[in-house]
């Protein structure tokens, strides 16, 4: 497996970061090094192992006691997340302009 | 005043209670040790002045008044600046998150100021707490308070070396892969991660969420049984914390060891260990057996592959989880006439270069056509190395290993090369990935007064016996305060 310019540009574009032209190179060559690494994994069967996709959950059948019920409640904190804000316009979040006229 | 270099828990409360110190004046104490040793550590990122000295008169009325005290009534403690704090900048060691003020506390932080801890601010750690040795923060790097060159641990590094300097009596850390218990063995203090769920995740700012857990850095073990029962439970607030009740863990600490049957895995033995680390531990695996503990050989065949499985399910996570620093809600924005832009450049200015690294790591192995080979496959592989546990822990009440393969390392010095840094949490990931409680506990130092430390893993929920067992261990090998 070997890494190119274009994968990193492309995945860079995918997680929304502008690398600079040192940057692209470092992480192609770090990439193509974990890479090669982490596909020691090949080597084992897993044809049939299931996924972990949860860490602990109920078996099926049983009780999900962790999961509450779904009812509203009051939640006045707009003026607080909105004081967090680079740019806001009670109620909103001011971005640049997204559709052109 | 005490003249003593560490508080622990039962210290303050004996103190406080026959008014040899009042709990201002603690709290005044400890800030003074701050202000005195910060400048040389970079433990502390930012200090809660007026909530602890609000926090510390209120415990100073309830003296007054005969009122019953709670369990950590006036006790200094100090939070890992990736955990919520209502009113107090949490920066995540991060550029990006550099004025934030948190809204809300963490569950952690509410439980433990409403037992009577005294928050005395934010310690430094590894951007978004990924690293082994804080040299990722962007705050600059923590020195070890027992080697000033070396570095503390991470990524609670700050954590780690504000307890082991007597900074504070204890201190949250987090711990994804290691971050709590490697920084903990790097310093020479305990350190604690809690069952995946036991302890509410609320407010803890994410890193991978399906192996982030809170836990305490202390003192001593028994200062960790304090902090766990107070901490843990079911919240409301944390889907993934588990309903279950939470036991008195100091109560049941002093139990004699006869008969436990506690496991060592030769996978954890072999080849990168350094033979200081691995004599000592040999030799606290030999004390254990003194005090009454059975010891049964183990081999883990997937062990070699946790690295591997590690750093694919974690940066995949993170690339999800830090796809909200965009400069739209919260933290830097690089203005910019189009949104897009506006996004790539707020993430390439605030981002540092691990964490840039792990969300390309983590965006690659989610991406189309690489999905099924790296992270599915990688899920697949978590799945079999929590199978070593089960099976292991079918025959074994606990699993002894060491907790990093080398005492702290030099400042600087790996810096260069990521993978031999991710190489290095291999013992630790392992229990990160099946979910299970774990400890480092002090096992005796390298011959140039490093500290090294002794993990104790047992099963889901049982973290009354990976505190029993260290804790006799603790009493025996004569680190006790």
């Amino acid at each position: 497996m070997t890494i190119s310019r274009e994968d990193v540009l492309r995945v860079a574009d995918l997680a929304h970061l502008e690398l600079t032209p040192e940057e692209i190179e470092l992480y192609r060559g770090q990439l193509d090094e974990i890479l090669a690494y982490v596909g020691k994994l090949e080597k084992l069967d897993v044809a049939n192992v299931e996924p972990m996709a949860q860490v602990l959950f109920a078996a099926p059948g049983e009780d999900h006691p962790e999961l509450r019920d779904d009812t509203l409640v009051a939640c006045d904190i707009a003026d607080a997340v909105l004081a967090q804000a680079p740019d806001a316009a009670k109620p909103f979040f001011r971005v640049p302009r997204v559709i052109e006229r | 005043m005490s003249t003593a270099a560490s508080w622990t828990i039962s210290a303050v409360r004996d103190a406080l209670r026959t008014k040899e110190i009042s709990a201002r004046e603690l709290t005044k104490d400890f800030f003074a040790r701050i202000q005195n040793r910060n400048r040389e550590l970079n433990a502390f990122l930012a200090l809660s002045i007026d909530r602890a000295y609000a926090q510390a008169d209120r415990i100073d009325v309830m003296i007054a008044k005969g009122d019953v005290l709670p369990p950590l009534a006036g006790v200094p403690i100090a939070i890992k600046d990736v955990i919520s704090t209502r009113g107090v900048v949490t920066t995540c060691g991060s550029k990006i998150l550099e004025t934030y003020v948190p809204p809300y506390d963490a569950t952690a932080v509410e439980r433990l100021e409403t037992a009577g801890a005294v928050i005395l601010g934010k310690t430094n750690c590894d951007e978004f707490a990924m690293g082994s040795s804080n040299e990722n923060s962007a705050y600059g790097p923590v020195r070890n308070p027992v080697a000033l060159d070396r570095v503390p641990g991470g990524s609670s590094g700050g954590s780690a070396a504000a307890v082991a300097a007597g900074l504070a009596v204890a201190a949250l850390g987090t711990d994804t892969g290691g971050s709590i218990r490697q920084p903990g063995a790097c310093c020479g203090v305990p350190g604690m991660m809690p069952t995946y769920g036991r302890v509410s995740r609320y407010g803890l700012i994410a890193f991978a969420s399906s192996l982030d857990r809170i836990g305490p850095l202390t003192q001593n073990v028994t200062d960790a049984a304090v902090l766990m029962s107070v901490m843990a439970g079911h919240d409301p607030n944390d889907s993934t914390s588990a309903a279950l009740p939470v036991p008195d863990y100091a109560a049941k600490l002093e139990q004699p060891l006869a008969g436990i049957r506690i496991g060592v895995p030769e996978d954890y033995f072999g080849e990168g260990l350094d033979p200081e680390v691995g004599e000592k531990v040999l030799a606290g695996i030999a004390l254990l057996e003194k005090l009454g503990a059975k010891r049964i050989p183990l081999h883990m065949p997937h062990t070699d592959y946790a690295i591997a499985t590690y750093y694919i399910v974690a940066t995949a996570e993170a690339s999800s989880n830090l796809a909200r620093y965009d400069g739209v809600r919260y933290g830097l924005r690089v203005p910019s006439s189009s949104l897009r832009e506006m996004y790539k450049k707020t993430r390439e200015r605030g981002f540092g270069p691990e964490v840039k690294r792990r969300i390309m790591l983590g965006t690659y192995v989610l991406s189309a056509g690489y999905y099924d080979a790296y992270y599915l496959r990688a899920q697949k592989v978590r799945s079999l190395i929590a199978r070593d546990f089960a099976n292991a822990f079918q025959k074994v009440d606990a699993i002894i290993t060491p907790t990093a393969p080398t005492p702290a390392f030099r400042l600087g010095e790996r810096t260069a090369d990521p993978l031999q840094m991710y190489l290095a949490d291999i013992y630790t990931v392992t229990g990160s990935l099946a979910g299970i409680p774990g400890i480092s506990v002090p096992c005796g130092k390298t011959k140039a007064g490093l500290p090294i430390g002794m993990q104790i893993f047992a099963p889901h929920f049982e973290e009354g016996r990976v505190l029993q067992l260290a804790r006799a261990f603790e009493k025996a090998d004569g680190f006790t305060i």
